[in-house]
């Protein structure tokens, strides 16, 4: 077992040594080859004389940001496989493609404009300029520059296409933040079937697989022992109808056991497939759009399943005096409300993309120091690489606890809408005594 | 090379949202029906089937050790009972042999008393015939003396002589 451990160990020290010396050599080469193109070539993208491009070098921050998020494209490694795009920009009507269309490259970036779409490092964007032509136009090899704006009294970096010697601005897709986090609502709406939707389809597929054959080993072998998949599951199915929804909702745990299995198996399958190496390392629950939807179902179910009880509670305490009540009690109660579910999509989604990062970065740790050196490049490979062993060990950890976790609180705030107050009030009239 | 620092997943997207939401729904309602209910109701099933073998077995077991007291309760009873007969029988079987060895002495001190009188009886048949014997023989002695007297001394004493060898013999 040791010795197996170890020689996994050495493979995939020599695996990240020998990225580390394929990678160093890129920038190089592309950083010669764009000096070297700049005056002789007049033909699209930055070539016809937008500048040349600035080369920032290895950027560990920018690596981890773009591997942590959606893309239009599934990207495994330098291979960018094409997902089907559907664009929405009122006035303009859809627009549906597929990503290929674009030929991104290794960064996910496409060499081609798409009805004024365009492909960054992954990512689709809209050049929202009229003088920009419609349909599928070639944009050569570097055509894009990142450049400063002023956008709302705010400097903000955005990516421009460089297009026959003029700079275009590219804006990013609607988002809801409302413009809290750098985004908002923009000229065009993304409801393309991106990696983290195609990863929930491929989660949602495999989890029904995996749950209607259990249902089925139970419909068949009545009465008889679990075996197999049947036997692996009925622990965990066990685990949170006795350990989280009946000490949790109480008398009413059947009713939302179904909603907390579905929480705790999507999310799980989710955290867990987005650990997967070399499979995309798509980060589905670590995106505030997965988990905030997430915490609106949970906001709904609690709410819609509030009993008097609970509304009294929350609007009104019993035995506490009116002053308190309306100063402090009933607005505290009443955004704890919102602040609950709120508080379950961030720790959710925090503790996935951290993890991500942190994995993202010790890899990138071989980049930074190896400089394409042999020396450094072997050393920082193998220490890296035990950090990177470690840090996936904790978060395979850290996919079920999340899981739980969530699980858990859900299962305790349904507990609190629907828990009748008896017990509450005996509890209460025990503690004067 | 990447340049587009952009920390997206705190920026919701509107697709993705829309899809999270789609497929979660339909996860939670198909699954709900096909997988997680008729689970949660086997389940249960299979719960309440072992708590009912479990009560049964408490029953059948209590039953059991009823039983086990009851044949004991019986056991008890049945060696007292034994011991019982067999000290009435031992008595019965004194109590007769005491009957019988009584009477026996009874009917031999009765026989034997019977014995004894019929004995008397016998004897004084015996010296009664005797006596009379001894009185006709007396007679035919004395009739034949007296006839011989007649004939001569010597044959007289002989024929006495021969008479009471005769009487010995009787």
């Amino acid at each position: 077992m040791r010795r197996y451990i170890l020689s996994f160990i050495c493979v995939f020290c020599l695996t990240a040594f020998a990225f580390s010396q394929d990678h160093q050599e890129q920038p190089a080469g592309e950083q010669h080859g764009t000096i070297d193109h700049q005056p002789s070539h007049g033909d699209g993208g930055h070539d016809a004389g937008c500048g040349p491009i600035e080369d920032h070098g290895f950027d560990p921050g920018a690596k981890a940001f773009h591997h942590v998020s959606d893309q239009n494209v599934y990207n495994i490694g330098p291979i960018q496989l094409p997902l089907p795009c559907f664009l929405y920009a009122p006035g303009h009507g859809w627009t549906t493609f597929s990503s290929g269309q674009f030929h991104p490259d290794a960064h996910g970036n496409g060499h081609a404009a798409i009805s004024k779409y365009v492909l960054v490092e992954g990512l689709v964007r809209r050049i929202d300029d009229p003088s920009f032509p419609d349909g599928e136009v070639e944009i050569g090899h570097h055509p894009y520059l990142k450049m400063e704006m002023q956008a709302d009294g705010k400097e903000k970096e955005i990516p421009y296409v460089c297009y026959n010697a003029k700079l275009y601005p590219t804006v990013g897709r609607s988002t809801a933040d409302f413009g809290m986090f750098g985004g908002g609502i923009s000229s065009f709406y993304d409801f393309s079937l991106t990696k983290n939707v195609v990863t929930m389809l491929l989660v949602f597929l495999f989890l029904a697989l995996v749950f209607s054959s259990v249902a089925k080993a139970y419909s068949k072998r009545d009465g008889m022992a679990p075996t197999g998949l049947q036997g692996f599951m009925e622990p965990i199915l066990l685990f949170i109808q006795d350990e989280v929804a009946k000490p949790f909702i109480g008398a009413k745990w059947e009713k939302y056991l179904p909603f907390l299995l579905s929480i705790f198996f999507f999310i799980l399958g989710l955290n867990l497939f987005g650990q997967i190496p070399f499979f995309g390392g798509s980060n589905v629950t670590g995106n505030l759009a997965f988990t905030g939807v997430m915490a609106i179902l949970t906001f709904l179910v609690v709410n819609l399943s509030g009993n008097r009880h609970y509304w009294e509670h929350v609007l009104w305490m019993p035995g506490v005096p009116s002053a308190l009540k309306v100063l402090i009690l009933t607005p505290v109660e009443f955004l704890g409300i919102f602040i609950k579910p709120f508080t379950l999509m961030l720790r959710l989604a925090a503790n996935i993309t951290a993890g991500h990062i942190v994995i993202t970065i010790f890899i990138s740790l071989i980049f930074i120091f190896g400089k394409g050196q042999w020396g450094p490049s072997l050393g920082t490979s193998i220490g890296s690489t035990v950090l990177t062993m470690f840090m996936m060990a904790i978060e395979l950890l850290v996919a079920f606890i999340q899981a739980f976790v969530f699980t858990l609180l859900t299962a305790s705030y349904i507990g609190s809408a629907v828990e009748d107050g008896h017990g509450h009030d005996h509890e209460e009239a025990g503690a004067h005594h | 090379m990447l340049f587009l620092i952009e920390f997206n997943v705190i920026q919701p997207d509107v697709g993705l949202i829309f899809w999270s939401a789609v497929i979660f729904v339909i996860f939670w309602l198909l699954m709900s029906k096909v997988a997680f209910k008729p689970i949660i109701a086997a389940l249960k099933k299979r719960e309440s089937d072992i708590q009912g073998s479990l009560d049964e077995a408490k029953r059948v077991r209590q039953e059991m050790q009823n039983l086990k007291a009851e044949n004991e309760a019986l056991l008890v009873q049945a060696r007292e009972e034994r011991a019982q007969i067999l000290k009435e029988a031992k008595e019965a079987g004194n109590r007769i042999v005491e009957e019988a060895k009584t009477k026996s002495k009874e009917e031999a001190q009765k026989i034997v008393a019977s014995t004894k009188e019929q004995i008397e009886h016998q004897k004084m048949a015996a010296i009664t015939d005797l006596k009379n014997q001894v009185g006709a023989i007396s007679l035919e002695i004395a009739e034949k003396v007296l006839r011989k007297e007649l004939s001569g001394n010597s044959a007289q004493e002989a024929f006495v002589n021969d008479l009471v060898k005769e009487i010995k013999l009787n």
